[in-house]
């Protein structure tokens, strides 16, 4: 028996205690490979692994598993994300094997968001299973080699089980105990959504540590650096479950023309080095949307070059 | 009861365009309860094609009936003596009526004047809401009395989402997050334990998905 569950890079990173330090990488709205494989070039070497997003936001794009094998196939580490909304259990468990069999080593298990905000609200949805009956999914076909219905995997997939968690959606004294439902689930790592209110995050941490959740489980905290006021305005009011204090918007319109992306890579680095002493957090899963070529520098910037090799 | 809502007079005018005899066929049951399918509205539908054909300048005779249940063989039977003097029916029950008298009278053309939404109630007057998505086996007494099924976008069983926003749906601030108001119901009456358990996945055999169902109830059948 492997002394890993999945000997995943990401698995052995932590594992070996090190901070670690996830990407992301969201796949084309097409089959265009060169692009995407110049998005992840930015990332090779300045991350563990690379979260590969499925249909995020319910828009169409290349599958998530597709642009996995791609990203594999370019020496990076994929964390293949799989979300409810649009596979039955059938699906799930087959694609499950499917991407095991080229080489996947982690998935991270969502519910998916609901097919209204996207570019197909006509569509029907599946949610046959919720992401926590995802989680419990992958670790029965991992850990009892038998599929949902009881029956014999030939050669079960051992993948390292991942987990969304948000901090700040209601009702906010609930949300460290569903943290724990997932991770009672099976989950071995956490990435948490995008996290701006850091009064809030550390007073959700407090609770997890002191439930001693982060020695169940490796807990990732997300960043996601902000690129304009726009945008900053466009989190807060636009995006469910998300929480960006004014402070922060008022800090980023000071920066002054030219300057506030700078800013908002500033509070990044600023955040992560905050992560790197907080109790509880095992690493940061840096969600830089549609601006992986500053992944380089914001990893500079927060010192956690070189990524460790185990 | 079923909710429905009249279907746009515009679409009813397109179906009927070229008829003359038309019977509108009512039910007293739960569409005559929420409004839309009772015998005044039966009066109100078949006035309104009266003025609309003359407006156009067509004949049109229409009959107006009002059957005590649409899904109910025995109701559909009263109209067996008058249904052949016309062209087609209107019937503006649930999806079961339509049904049931195409099934009964199948070479007549049967149109539904009504669209059914869902099985809900009346939460106040006018405004109807979501309660059951018929699945077939009950599990809101782990929900603290609330359907997740019917009332969460994702019919989560091990909810709330991420996307619960100040007791609202992700979907939309007028749709309430069911899981915001079944965690704060259960931690108040200290309940949060039982929400602590993992709900394994659901057999949806009972529901839509294990195919047309029908139920028999041997005690029942003579």
């Amino acid at each position: 028996m492997s002394e890993y569950k999945s000997g995943s890079n990401l698995e052995k990173v932590l594992k070996a205690g090190h901070f670690a330090f996830t990407g992301e990488c969201g796949p084309p709205q097409g089959a265009n490979v060169e692009h995407l494989v110049e998005k992840a070039g930015h990332l090779k070497g300045y991350v563990d692994a690379v979260n590969v997003t499925d249909n995020q936001t319910a828009v169409v794009r290349m599958s998530s598993w597709a642009a996995s094998l791609i990203l594999l196939e370019q020496g990076l580490e994929p964390n293949f994300q799989m979300v409810c909304r649009d596979r039955n259990r059938l699906a799930i468990q087959s694609d499950i094997l499917g991407v095991y069999s080229h080489g996947i080593r982690n998935m991270l298990c969502l519910s998916g968001d609901h097919q209204k905000f996207g570019n197909h609200p006509d569509a029907k949805n599946v949610f046959d299973i919720d992401s926590m009956q995802l989680i419990h999914t992958v670790k029965t076909m991992r850990d009892e080699g038998t599929f949902l219905n009881g029956q014999k995997i030939d050669v079960p997939p051992k993948l390292f089980i991942g987990a969304a968690s948000n901090p700040f959606a209601e009702p906010f004294d609930f949300r460290v105990y569903r943290l724990a439902k997932k991770i009672a689930a099976g989950a071995d790592f956490i990435q948490t959504q995008c996290i701006y209110n850091m009064d809030r995050f550390r007073e959700f941490m407090k609770r997890a540590v002191d439930m001693g959740l982060h020695e169940k489980c490796y807990i990732l905290a997300g960043v996601t650096p902000m690129k304009s006021v726009g945008m900053a305005r466009y989190m807060a009011k636009q995006v469910p479950g998300m929480d960006v204090p004014d402070t922060l918007i008022k800090r980023l319109r000071s920066a002054g023309k030219g300057k506030i992306a700078a800013e908002g890579i500033q509070f990044a680095v600023e955040q992560i080095e905050e992560f790197k002493e907080m109790e509880g957090i095992a690493g940061v899963h840096l969600m830089a949307i549609e601006w992986e070529h500053r992944v380089p520098e914001i990893a500079e910037m927060a010192g956690v070059l070189p990524r460790p090799k185990v | 009861m079923i909710v429905a809502e009249p279907k746009p007079i515009k679409e009813i005018l397109e179906m009927v365009r070229d008829l003359k005899k038309i019977l509108i066929v009512g039910c007293k049951g739960c569409v005559t309860v929420c409004n839309v399918g009772g015998s005044k509205e039966v009066a109100i539908l078949a006035s309104t094609l009266r003025i609309a054909a003359k407006k156009n300048g067509k004949e049109i005779e229409i009959g107006e009936e009002t059957l005590e249940r649409q899904c109910d063989p025995e109701y559909i039977e009263e109209i067996k003596d008058i249904i052949n003097d016309y062209d087609a029916v209107i019937s503006i029950a649930c999806g079961v009526g339509p049904q049931f008298l195409s099934e009964r009278y199948p070479a007549t053309r049967v149109f539904p004047g009504v669209n059914t939404r869902f099985m809900g109630g009346a939460i106040e007057h006018g405004i109807w809401s979501e309660r059951c998505a018929g699945c077939g086996t009950c599990v809101v007494h782990y929900f603290g009395g609330l359907c997740p099924i019917a009332r969460c976008s994702k019919s989560l069983l091990n909810g709330p989402c991420g996307g619960s926003n100040n007791g609202k749906c992700e979907i939309s601030g007028d749709v309430d997050c069911i899981w915001d108001i079944i965690v704060r119901k259960m931690m108040e009456q200290g309940r949060l334990d039982e929400l602590l358990e993992f709900k394994p996945p659901k057999s949806w055999m009972t529901a839509r998905d294990g195919g047309p169902r029908t139920m028999t109830r041997e005690e029942l059948v003579k």
